[in-house]
């Protein structure tokens, strides 16, 4: 029997305590035994997960006014700038911003112990934050200067808006120069000495729906352990590139822009991150249930690490410079198995995205669907996929002073 | 037998004493040095194993003691805290004795102390900053 279902379908389901969830992990074994059509017959949704760094992740926040009312034009968060050129009190934090104090890399390899992403995480833990700010004044805005701190609670709103989240798929970066770097990779050995990974593979949102068939705008998610939705595609979302012949991309390819209310989130799925020499980032939890509309939906949850490939790159040379350098494709069951072989030499492996982080995620999920406390949304509109002809742009380098006017 | 990794902790005065040789000399201890420096204010450290009769080895502790050391069980030295690991696993390839090791097919970091030497690649290397050392905290000033 061909299986045809609705999201209102699934959602009556869920409500009615009803519905089969199973996680991106689980449904692989379900569908290795029960075959493609019975599993598809059976199960309603595919929970996913993700927990890795992602540096494009930041909050709107709503500070509120104070008396008397204030412009902010430069402000600080613990120290570390916000975005103020929008609206009175509004401010945007960015994860991977630093405080102007901070040594950065003049003190080589640079340890970015604070920044956005220790903001965010402060703010969700409940924790009093210090807000120093100036402005140059104005008849309806006249106040000039503030330093005061506040809780999540006590502001407005806070809107965590990801400009881009979710990759599918990711480099595994390696270094083939002479000496160790430090890299939003991690560190990096020479040798290889490593070879560092930043997926969750077969559990990751966008490799359980690779041609973005029902993930869409206003898709209902999980976000940093609260609720939060699909909000477009992400910056760089580039699905043109290179797949498999079940759809899976071979590199880099589609990423989403994700937007929630961080007051009803959690800090331990929204970490501040500090990179050796690289700088700060935050760690986003997040999940996306596929509904299982048919079997062609189920075939692409099914998928396994063992099936999905990544490019192997050298961050030494290679990739500072945007020049081709794929060293070759592993699998994520090499790359999970501890090690991968390069040229001829045993390479270990380590990821930067914590897969246990993943499990738990695509568990909770489920389990909020399961107990009737989390329903699917229709998307509002599709995100570009495939036949978008969307691609990455290379920055032009020209004189500023000849452009045209 | 005995064989054990401890931590010595010496004050400005001592620092330039030969302590090793009579661990050696004395007490026929075989040492093994893992890790020593000393930081601006002349203050020594020195992570080593120690092996030989559990005698002399008593008697050798009792010894770097009446001289004024301070003795750390170096197993203590490095604190993985697993409320702010995160399980990413980025420190196992930097952890060079495996102390720091990832259990697969759970996928997640397990801190074997026995195996550290107090190298602290890992306190900089994880990005959740999840390991910590007692060894800045520990003042010698305060005899603790």
């Amino acid at each position: 029997m061909e299986v045809n279902r609705s999201i209102e379908e699934i959602n009556e389901k869920i409500r009615n305590g009803q519905v089969v969830v199973l996680t991106a992990e689980e449904v692989i074994g379900a569908v290795k035994e029960n075959g493609l059509a019975e599993t598809a017959a059976a199960v309603d949704v595919v929970t996913t997960g993700t927990f890795g760094p992602m540096c494009s992740s930041g909050v709107f926040l709503n500070v509120g006014h104070p008396q008397p009312r204030i412009k902010l034009n430069e402000a600080y968060l613990n120290g570390v700038p916000a975005y103020a050129g929008i609206a009175a009190v509004d401010l945007y934090l960015g994860a991977a911003a630093i405080p102007p104090t901070d040594p950065a890399n003049r003190n080589y390899p640079g340890e970015f112990i604070y920044g956005g992403g220790h903001v965010i995480e402060d703010l969700v833990a409940g924790k009093e934050v210090r807000l120093d700010a100036t402005a140059y004044g104005t008849d309806c805005y006249p106040l000039k200067k503030i330093e005061t701190s506040f809780r999540l609670a006590e502001i407005n709103e806070a809107t965590l808006y990801n400009p881009r989240n979710a990759y599918q798929n990711y480099n595994v970066a390696v270094n083939m120069g002479p000496k160790t770097i430090y890299t939003y990779m991690g560190i990096l050995k020479p040798g290889p000495g490593n070879a560092n990974y930043s997926s969750a593979g077969q559990l990751s949102p966008l490799f359980n729906d690779p041609l973005l068939k029902t993930i869409g705008i206003g898709t209902r998610i999980f976000l940093g352990g609260g609720i939060g939705y699909v909000a477009w595609h992400g910056t760089q979302h580039n699905p043109a590139v290179e797949r498999t012949g079940s759809g899976i991309p071979k590199g880099p390819a589609g990423t989403l822009a994700l937007i929630g209310d961080l007051k009803q989130m959690q800090p331990h799925w929204l970490r501040g991150l500090s990179y050796l020499g690289y700088g700060v980032t935050m760690q986003v939890g997040l999940g996306v249930p596929i509904p299982i509309l048919n079997e062609e939906i189920m075939g692409y949850c099914a998928v396994s690490d063992d099936e999905i490939f990544a490019p192997v790159v050298d961050y030494h040379h290679s990739y500072p410079n945007r020049e081709a350098g794929n060293l070759g494709l592993v699998s994520y069951g090499e790359l999970k198995s501890g090690s991968i072989i390069l040229e001829g030499k045993k390479v270990p492996t380590a990821s930067l995205s914590s897969y246990a982080g993943a499990r738990e995620i695509a568990a909770s999920l489920k389990e909020w669907i399961e107990a009737g406390q989390f329903t699917l949304s229709e998307p509002a509109a599709p995100l570009p996929s495939v036949e978008a002809g969307i691609g990455l742009n290379v920055m032009p380098r020209r004189n500023p002073d000849e452009r045209e006017e | 037998m005995i064989k054990q990794k401890i931590v010595l902790r010496f004050p400005p005065h001592i620092v330039e004493q030969p302590t090793i040789y009579h661990l050696i000399k004395d007490f026929e201890l075989m040492v093994n040095i893992l890790r020593a420096d000393i930081n601006p204010k002349k203050e020594g450290r020195l992570m080593m194993e120690l092996s030989g009769s559990e005698l002399n080895y008593q008697r050798a502790i009792e010894w770097l003691t009446e001289q004024g050391l301070q003795i750390l069980n170096l197993e203590q030295q490095i604190i993985w805290r697993s409320d702010r690991c995160t399980h990413c696993g980025a420190c196992t390839v930097i952890c060079p004795t495996n102390a720091l090791v990832f259990d697969r097919p759970e996928m997640t970091v397990r801190f074997e102390e026995e195996k550290c030497i107090v190298c602290e690649l890992c306190l900089r290397a994880c990005p959740a900053r999840a390991m910590e050392t007692l060894v800045e905290n520990a003042g010698l000033s305060n005899g603790k």
